[in-house]
């Protein structure tokens, strides 16, 4: 309490960063962001040195496959840093999502007339994620912990053996030209391609901008402060009054929303969906973008994301030494920084801030302390 | 107390070994008289037909060794390098670099580069390994992609750049009724090699009554039903597997229990080593035959002595007779060609002498490829509109004192 | 009772009121003893790998994701050593009941020292350093993947993408039949091998010592650790004996499924085996035991029942039916509570 926060010799460059940022205005803040997220819409014409993918893979197409992935990590972050519900089948509802654009727009469908509008596919596709979300949270999110995980993996495996065992679903054959947003050139020919990376890339990052806001907002209303109770201790939550149960529900059926929408993004992106992709590995991969990144903290995961997607793409390693890489480097990277590259933090609130910074007279103290860095009950907490 | 019960079970369970293990010592011997006076009963002996020979005016990939071309003139190959099922993937890669080697050699006018994409032989990577092909101006060709699945995701898109590909291995017959004017297949596709299966099968086999096992790909699943169709009633039971499964207890267990007098495996190696093991340890003792997704000479290292006798079809023709393309195949890649390595070797040709004949742009090679009409190391190639091969052999090839020999010819398709 | 005719008389309700499913209980009528015995074989090798899950979860409560490379470096150690001892891939070789018996004792030894030593170095590498830094679980979790991809693309670049070719030390042969199901000396030596292994390492973590050591730091590390119970030997001697039952079995599966020497052979079996720890009740020696036989016939039985394809979702429905009515697991959780 003694020690003067101008003095920041023994204060990390993080640390110092974190707190300019969090002693600026709500307005301040905007003005940072805005820059930022146009730099970021402007990544695809940045195809050059440090930047480029090529010639291993489409630099465009991998920054849309890194901003997907991103996407999907913010859905997950949702169960998984939010709710602090370990899921990791969070894969079958990326699958879902797929499926049900594949079946709304594919000539292979079952449908009669398959042949929607990708306006009317996404939310139809949302809404029956959200449901397939109740119905999988209803049985499941009673279980705690780690029987929570084995049981949505085993219902994330489920979805993938159902589109392979039911003949309607069509297996490892798939649905052929699944469905794009409408929209075509001056010339006539349509914006949304498979080969054009970069409008996906730009729609996919607006559905980013659109669920960071949503969740965001959501995060800091009392549907957000009743996960973070049930994420520190559901059972201190439960005696304080919180419906844990259907909190837990919320968080699982919004997580699947997201996912859902990333599942058509991708379907509509390959315009080709079979049950090639959604098996556990995928899953895995999804949960290791969360904690990589910093469960619980949107940009983290954000960021873990880019690490899982983008980086085996830059590389352009041997494609025989890269998942070997990978693996390595994930084992390193999470030994030396266990809270994620950008670790969950508990702030107060804009307002709050200021009537901290205004009362203590200097920026708010952020914790890294949560239940996420807490061992459980096993050996070393 | 405890300690006593233990001991007593440890007793017990030792007792319960020592019964066994004199159990299978008498065991054996009763199981292998049956073996004896069991095996060659009903057993249809197939004559060979003579391999074919190297036809005379087969095209190679040297030339006249006068060929011009510009500098940085690329072909590519695009398919499995690592990824799944890569052991195919290497066969088709190592063919087409062979290809490229001995015609860089002969013509020091026109040096062709071979460009390789991994597609890790999944339609989820395909897209965007081959939009990095197709943005690539200095491609003229592509070989690839082998797998049904990845060439339907991105056959459109070399539609759309008008870059012609030729599969050396895509066996899906949907993938020619798409309308993509840039795809062609260089070899024959399922419906050709289902009713030579059937045929052989029915007639040559007299088989009554038969078992067609799927696996969940896209070719086994394609496979299955054309073969099932053509065998119609004979078919008495059709169980399912699942890609990378190992253990078949239940499957096995399904057709001993149907006890057919052949077993038709609609799938690749991986699962087809184990099946015919665990198929032959139950017991059973008819035909079984395999489609060329078996054909690979890691199906006999690792099914062993249970892959005797296994009638194998493939749309590609013996390579016994191809002394010297196997031999400088050798000494290139230091392991033997195998299923699809002439293929790759062939589709390959047909690009180079496409740029040989001073083609050197995407539109005049997809033209020339469009009106070949040549002799090839494996077949004669000339395609019809939709990029099917107008002549497809196909042969039943059997594994014989560990390797795949050439059976008989089922003659050509349409 | 005879369970055959009463199945028998199920099927036929079942067929008159229409499932829209293809129910072959037929077959599972027919196949019922087959299907049994196959299941306790398979199953056994499942509880063998469960209680390496099991014994890490009870001490350290984390799920070591890695483990499926645990069992299949097990694979490849014994895969060598029938290499080294001059077997060939192909025809199975005849020798006699004596140096067989050697043969496999030894195999077995290699693959459990390998795997033993391959867990004993994840411990080292990815589990001690998070340890120390007192890092969240769900790290744990994601350092495990992490060597789990290592070890997996390390095979894959050293051995390649094909199963190594089988060698076989001895051919399936029916030793008896058993209402017409054909038990081999195969099935009958994994099972017999498995429980006694079984019965040993319950002994050791039971009436042990150091099992009681292991215990304790399972029911409250702290207290263990204040009591003089050396919590880093604790932890070490888990994964020693997660890993060489982990040989073991992988040693019992190549015998059974000799295709199985591949870099990511143990990916399923391993997601099988935890199943059948959680089924058992995760953290239960015992449990995990029960959950592996259970699991490897009831699979069985779906699979008669409704065909192949539905295997693994007969597996997760009976997980996750199991767990609506007891959330612990058939037998709960009990490595820590020190019931004697």
């Amino acid at each position: 309490m003694t020690a003067q926060p101008t003095s920041n010799a023994n204060v990390p460059f993080g640390q110092r960063l974190r707190d300019w940022w969090n002693s600026r205005s709500r307005f301040e803040q905007w003005a940072c962001i805005i820059p930022v997220v146009v730099f970021v819409y402007l990544l695809p014409y940045l195809n050059f040195f440090p930047l480029s993918t090529e010639p291993w893979t489409d630099y465009e197409l991998a920054l849309f496959n890194a901003a997907r992935l991103g996407l999907i990590a913010l859905g997950l972050n949702v169960v998984l840093g939010q709710a602090g519900l370990l899921d990791l089948g969070y894969v079958g509802f990326f699958a879902i999502g797929a499926y049900v654009a594949a079946i709304m727009t594919s000539p292979d469908s079952f449908l009669d007339n398959p042949d929607y509008s990708w306006f009317v596919v996404v939310p139809v596709a949302m809404v029956i994620t959200m449901i397939s979300g109740i119905v999988i949270g209803t049985p499941t999110l009673r279980l705690r912990g780690d029987y929570l995980a084995i049981v949505t993996l085993g219902f994330g495996e489920m979805v993938r053996l159902l589109a392979d065992n039911i003949d309607p679903l069509r297996g490892n054959r798939g649905f052929q030209e699944v469905g794009r947003p409408p929209g075509t050139y001056a010339d006539g020919s349509p914006i949304f391609t498979q080969t054009d990376g970069k409008p996906w890339y730009w729609l996919t990052i607006t559905c980013i901008i659109v669920v960071l806001v949503l969740v965001g907002n959501l995060e800091r209303s009392r549907v957000g402060r009743a996960w973070v109770a049930i994420r520190e201790d559901e059972d201190a939550a439960e005696l304080m009054g919180v419906p844990t149960f259907r909190f837990k529900v919320w968080a699982f059926v919004i997580g699947a929303a997201v996912g859902g929408l990333s599942g058509v993004l991708y379907a509509g992106q390959i315009g080709f969906v079979n049950n090639q992709r959604f098996d556990v590995v995928t899953s895995i991969l999804f949960v290791a973008a969360v904690v990589l990144g910093g469960s619980g903290n949107k940009l983290g995961v954000l960021l873990g994301a880019l690490v899982i997607s983008y980086v085996p793409d830059r590389l352009q390693l041997a494609p025989e030494y890269r998942f070997l890489f990978f693996g390595l480097a994930l084992m390193v990277l999470m030994v030396f920084r266990p809270q994620g590259l950008l670790g969950a933090r508990q702030r107060l609130l804009a307002r709050g801030r200021q009537a901290y910074v205004r009362l203590v007279g200097r920026p708010e103290q952020v914790g890294t302390e949560s239940a996420l860095t807490d061992s459980g009950s096993g050996v070393g907490s | 107390m405890d300690k006593a019960r233990l001991v007593r079970i440890v007793a017990l369970a030792a007792l319960v070994s020592l019964g066994v293990a004199s159990c299978a010592q008498q065991g054996n011997q009763a199981t292998r008289n049956d073996n004896g006076t069991d095996s060659g009963n009903d057993t249809v002996v197939v004559e060979p037909d003579p391999a074919p020979e190297v036809p005379a005016d087969a095209a190679l990939p040297a030339g006249d060794g006068k060929a011009q071309c510009a500098k940085g003139t690329s072909i590519a190959y695009i398919g499995t390098i690592a990824g799944a099922a890569a052991a195919l993937g290497q066969n088709i890669l190592w063919g087409v670099r062979l290809a490229v080697k001995e015609h860089n050699e002969a013509n020091p006018g026109c040096q062709v580069t071979l460009k390789e994409f991994d597609s890790e032989g999944s339609p989820d990577k395909a897209p965007a390994v081959v939009t990095q092909a197709i943005n690539d101006p200095s491609i003229l060709g592509v070989v690839g992609l082998p797998f049904s699945g990845e060439s339907k995701a991105v056959g459109k898109a070399f539609h759309d750049a008008g870059l012609a590909q030729i599969t050396p291995a895509a066996t899906n017959p949907n993938l020619s009724k798409n309308g993509w004017k840039t795809f062609f297949r260089g070899l024959g596709n399922d419906s050709d090699q289902a009713p030579a299966v059937a045929s052989f099968i029915s007639d040559t086999l007299k088989a009554e009554s038969v078992c067609v096992v799927r696996d969940d790909s896209e070719y086994g699943i394609g496979l299955a039903e054309l073969t099932t169709e053509a065998l119609g009633d004979k078919v008495v039971c059709e169980p399912e597997i699942k890609t990378g499964q190992k253990e078949f207890s239940a499957v096995v267990g399904e057709i001993t229990s149907a006890d057919p007098d052949a077993v038709f495996f609609s799938g690749y190696y991986p699962e087809g080593a184990p099946f015919a093991q665990q198929l032959r340890d139950a017991g059973y003792e008819g035909a079984l035959v395999a489609p060329d997704g078996v054909r690979d000479a890691e199906y006999v290292k690792n099914a062993g002595e249970a892959a005797e006798g296994t009638y194998l079809s493939c749309p590609c023709l013996p390579s016994a007779g191809f002394e010297e393309f196997s031999k400088a195949y050798q000494e290139l890649s230091d392991r033997e060609p195998s299923t699809y390595s002439p293929e790759g070797y062939d589709a390959t040709t047909i690009l180079l002498k496409a740029i040989d004949a001073g083609n050197d742009d995407r539109a005049s090679v997809l033209e020339f490829v469009r009106n070949y009409d040549g002799q090839g190391l494996t077949k004669h190639f000339k395609w019809d509109a939709n990029g099917e091969l107008e002549e497809t052999p196909v042969w039943m090839y059997i594994v014989k004192n560990g390797e795949i020999v050439h059976l008989k010819d089922m003659g050509s398709g349409t | 009772m005879d369970l055959p005719l009463l199945l028998n008389f199920v099927a036929t309700v079942i067929q008159a009121s229409g499932g829209s499913i293809d129910f072959n209980t037929q077959l599972l009528a027919e196949r019922f003893w087959a299907n049994t015995i196959d299941g306790l074989a398979y199953g056994s090798i499942y509880a063998l790998v469960a209680i390496g899950y099991t014994l890490v979860y009870g001490v350290l409560k984390l799920i070591n994701f890695a483990h499926s490379e645990v069992f299949i470096v097990g694979a490849f150690g014994a895969y060598a050593t029938f290499v080294m001892l001059g077997y060939q891939p192909g025809v199975t070789l005849e020798t006699g009941l004596g140096p067989l018996i050697a043969n496999l004792t030894l195999a077995g030894l290699v693959a459990m020292l390998c795997s033993a030593a391959t867990a004993f170095l994840l411990e080292r590498v990815a589990y001690r350093p998070l340890r120390r830094r007192n890092a969240p679980r769900l790290v744990f979790l994601i350092t495990a993947i992490g060597a789990s991809f290592a070890i997996q693309q390390f095979f894959l670049i050293w051995r390649g993408g094909n199963p190594e070719p089988s060698i076989r030390l001895l051919r399936p042969e029916a030793v008896f039949e058993f209402e017409n199901a054909r038990i081999t000396q195969i099935q009958i030596i994994v099972f017999v091998a498995a429980i006694v292994l079984l019965l040993v390492a319950d002994t050791f973590v039971n009436r042990t010592r150091l099992g009681r050591g292991l215990r304790a730091v399972a029911q409250d590390p702290d207290t263990a650790a204040l009591m003089g119970v050396n919590q880093e030997r604790v932890i070490m001697l888990t994964f020693a004996l997660g890993g060489l039952l982990a040989g073991a079995a992988a040693l019992f599966y190549i015998m059974q499924i000799p295709q199985g020497v591949l870099y990511n052979g143990g990916f399923i079996l391993g997601i099988k085996a935890f199943t059948a720890a959680v089924l058992g009740g995760i953290g239960n020696l015992r449990g995990a035991v029960l959950g592996g036989l259970l699991l490897g016939v009831v699979e069985n039985y779906g699979q008669t029942l409704f065909g192949g394809e539905w295997r693994d979702v007969v597996a997760f429905v009976v997980l996750i039916a199991v767990l609506m009515v007891r959330p612990t697991g058939i037998l709960g959780e009990s490595l820590g509570k020190a019931r004697v």
